[in-house]
């Protein structure tokens, strides 16, 4: 599914080398975590991925089922099935949740040929998965993450996945902010959307939310490359140790 | 003085340009019409050395000649279409009657300037020329004064109840030198409740003054959509009178002229009254919009809103003028007042200058002006979930102009004017 292969990226503004070439694959259907360290690039890989600007490609390269993703704009990828969680989803007052939702979701259908959903049809769905995330309908109609608390945008990002079923899911610390209850629930809505189809890559700092969400495979990531990859028993070994162990052993 | 001489000179040609009435004017109008000539004598045309005028260079507005301007053709229906309206239609300024519906409307009283001016005694002689006189301190409106002197096209109405549905100027366009000049008066009697609608280019260079005198507990609301026609120009005004616990509000949406500068002149005379004065302007390329405005609050417990969104591109410019003077017994006043553009390039400007001067102790006032560009956070955020970037610039720009919007009251208005915006953006797309 996806394929990242020697990736280097430095920020555009300046010459700073922040990923040093990151090998990854993700098969269909699997869940992959990647944890690691403060400024290890997590992050940067998660934008870079999904075509944040500032961000210079410098070597190596990202496919989504073959598909050149780095050569796509932000919109195309999501189309071709790429889809972000943010970790800090962005406020936009004036643009109400709904139209959102329902813009997105039409464009997509729109760039893959399909037919876009009516109003009525849309509604109908919408309001069907919002209700297992326990968003509202004020929520619905209120503007995109405007006054949201962090359980309340955390989930809304997660109705946005289920919304445009992405065959690529990318939860870039996801877990950060939200009480063990919401977190019980965003996990509830990402193990609700696992099939053979679709794939996730996980972004965490802590064991705790992969509890909830399953990893097949967890990767420890530092200074810009995956030191090291195992099974989920690799998550609960930082949990117990940090992280110095791991990057001492891989030094 | 150079620049003196230069002012009256221009007052002098502009009063030879436009010609006297047809019709042998009543007692009252013939003498509103010669105070404001002397006003406009004596203050000259309107200079760009004017501190008043720094931001907008008046020459093609007091040229003797109109500068040209192209008709377009219709692209999409007329503003209001779907509203029920009483629609007077006007054709490079000159009223006409045949396109026109019958000017019948109960506890409305239209009738067109040119008669009202015609009789020796009338009840707009309360209103004509007179709110537009106390307008011009502590700064003068030439072209105003210039517009009381010399127009005889426009309609006086009176409304003593509450209006079934708006009355709706509808100025068309058809001669590309036309220079129109139109004056409204509108008075309304103590409870009364009006809707006033206005769209088109009206001319290639337009000069129109409304006063409305709005009595106690009445309400007035004004919706304009400026639009088409990319070369015309415009000068506006507008000068109300509020009285005890009435309410004025006005939203104009500007699209497209190459010039229009709108002067909004609001005094509150009586307590607890309100009063919104509301715009958002989408300029692209060859485009200046100027907001003036001016509210005294000259009375208790007051209450008034400026909030002007300007979208500009591809060397756009924006100006906003906005000043609120509460005198000193004007306690318990709130005024607020917010300008903002949002510039989509490098080669735009927004020039802004809002004013506060207060008398009063015991006032709430705010003010704010912004520039910016759009937010590529929020660009982004809408692009990663498939919405291709100028769809989501649009999004932007129409949630940026939506505080604006908000402002009309009328929900089936403020769904027009939007639709509308809409639809000018999904024309230029780029």
């Amino acid at each position: 599914m996806l394929k990242i292969s020697n990736l280097h990226v430095a920020l555009e503004e300046e010459d700073k080398q922040i990923l040093k070439g990151v090998n990854l694959e993700v098969p269909a259907g699997s869940v992959h975590a990647i944890m690691g360290p403060n400024g290890s690039g997590k992050s940067t890989l998660s934008y870079v991925l999904s075509g944040k600007d500032g961000y210079k490609v410098t070597d190596g390269s990202a496919t989504l089922d073959g598909a050149d993703l780095l050569d796509m704009e932000p919109e195309e990828r999501a189309a071709a099935g790429l889809f972000l969680a943010f970790q800090y989803p962005v406020e936009i007052p004036g643009v109400g949740n709904m139209t959102f939702l329902r813009t997105a979701v039409n464009s997509q259908r729109k760039a893959r040929g399909e037919e876009e959903l009516s109003a009525a049809e849309f509604l109908k769905v919408v309001r069907e998965k919002a209700k297992s995330l326990k968003i509202d309908a004020e929520m619905l109609k209120r503007p995109v993450n405007v006054g949201f608390s962090g359980g309340e945008k955390k989930r809304n990002e997660i109705l946005q996945m289920a919304m445009l079923e992405p065959k690529m899911c990318i939860l870039d610390e996801t877990d950060s902010g939200l009480d063990v209850d919401a977190m019980k629930l965003v996990a509830e809505g990402v193990n609700a959307l696992r099939s053979e189809g679709r794939s996730f890559l996980v972004i965490t700092h802590y064991q705790r939310l992969l509890d909830h969400i399953q990893p097949d495979v967890v990767h420890i990531m530092a200074d810009g490359r995956i030191v090291k990859s195992g099974g989920p028993e690799l998550a609960l070994e930082v949990e117990h140790n940090g992280y110095a162990d791991i990057l001492a052993e891989v030094a | 003085m150079a620049v003196a001489q230069a002012k009256y000179d221009a007052a002098e040609a502009l009063i030879q340009a436009f010609p006297d009435p047809s019709f042998k004017t009543g007692k009252w109008a013939t003498e509103a019409r010669a105070r404001a000539l002397a006003t406009f004598r004596s203050q000259g045309a309107p200079h760009r050395f004017d501190e008043y005028w720094k931001f907008t260079n008046p020459a093609t507005l007091i040229d003797p000649v109109a500068p040209k301007a192209s008709v377009f053709e219709e692209s999409s229906g007329r503003p209001f279409s779907d509203i029920d309206r009483v629609m007077l239609v006007f054709v490079d300024g000159v009223f006409n009657p045949e396109q026109s519906d019958d000017p019948t409307l109960a506890g409305v009283e239209i009738e067109p300037l040119s008669e009202a001016m015609q009789a020796d005694i009338h009840w707009a002689s309360s209103v004509y020329g007179v709110l537009e006189a106390s307008g011009q301190q502590p700064v003068h409106r030439p072209l105003a004064a210039l517009n009381t002197a010399k127009a005889c096209s426009g309609f006086v109405i009176r409304v003593t109840g509450k209006a079934s549905k708006p009355v709706a100027f509808n100025y068309l366009h058809q001669d590309e030198h036309s220079d129109a000049m139109i004056h409204h008066v509108i008075k309304l009697e103590e409870g009364a409740d009006l809707t006033v609608l206005e769209n088109g280019p009206a001319a290639a260079r337009f000069n129109k003054v409304i006063e409305i005198d709005v009595g106690d507990r009445a309400a007035f609301h004004h919706v304009r959509a400026q639009g088409r026609d990319h070369e015309r120009r415009a000068v506006t005004h507008l000068f109300a009178r509020l009285g005890r616990e009435s309410s004025f509000k006005s939203f104009t949406m500007t699209v497209n002229g190459v010039l229009t500068r709108n002067e909004a002149v609001i005094e509150f005379t009586g307590d607890d009254a309100h009063a919104t004065v509301a715009a958002a302007s989408v300029g692209d390329g060859d485009f200046h919009n100027d907001n003036t405005v001016f509210i005294t609050h000259d009375a208790v417990n007051c209450e008034s809103r400026q909030v002007f969104k300007k979208v500009l591109r591809n060397g756009a410019t924006g100006v906003f003028q906005g000043k609120i003077l509460v005198k000193p017994d004007a306690q318990k006043t709130d005024g607020y007042q917010i300008s903002q553009a949002l510039l989509l390039d490098e080669d735009s400007n927004f020039l802004a200058k809002p004013e506060l001067e207060i008398y009063a102790d015991d006032v709430a006032c705010s003010h704010g002006s912004t520039c910016g560009a759009l937010d590529e956070t929020a660009l982004f955020y809408l692009t990663s979930r498939g919405i291709p970037r100028v769809d989501a610039q649009n999004m932007l720009v129409l949630a940026f102009l939506a505080e604006a919007i908000a402002e009309i009251e009328d929900e089936a208005l403020g769904h027009d004017i939007q639709s509308r915006l809409e639809r000018w953006m999904e024309r230029r797309r780029t």
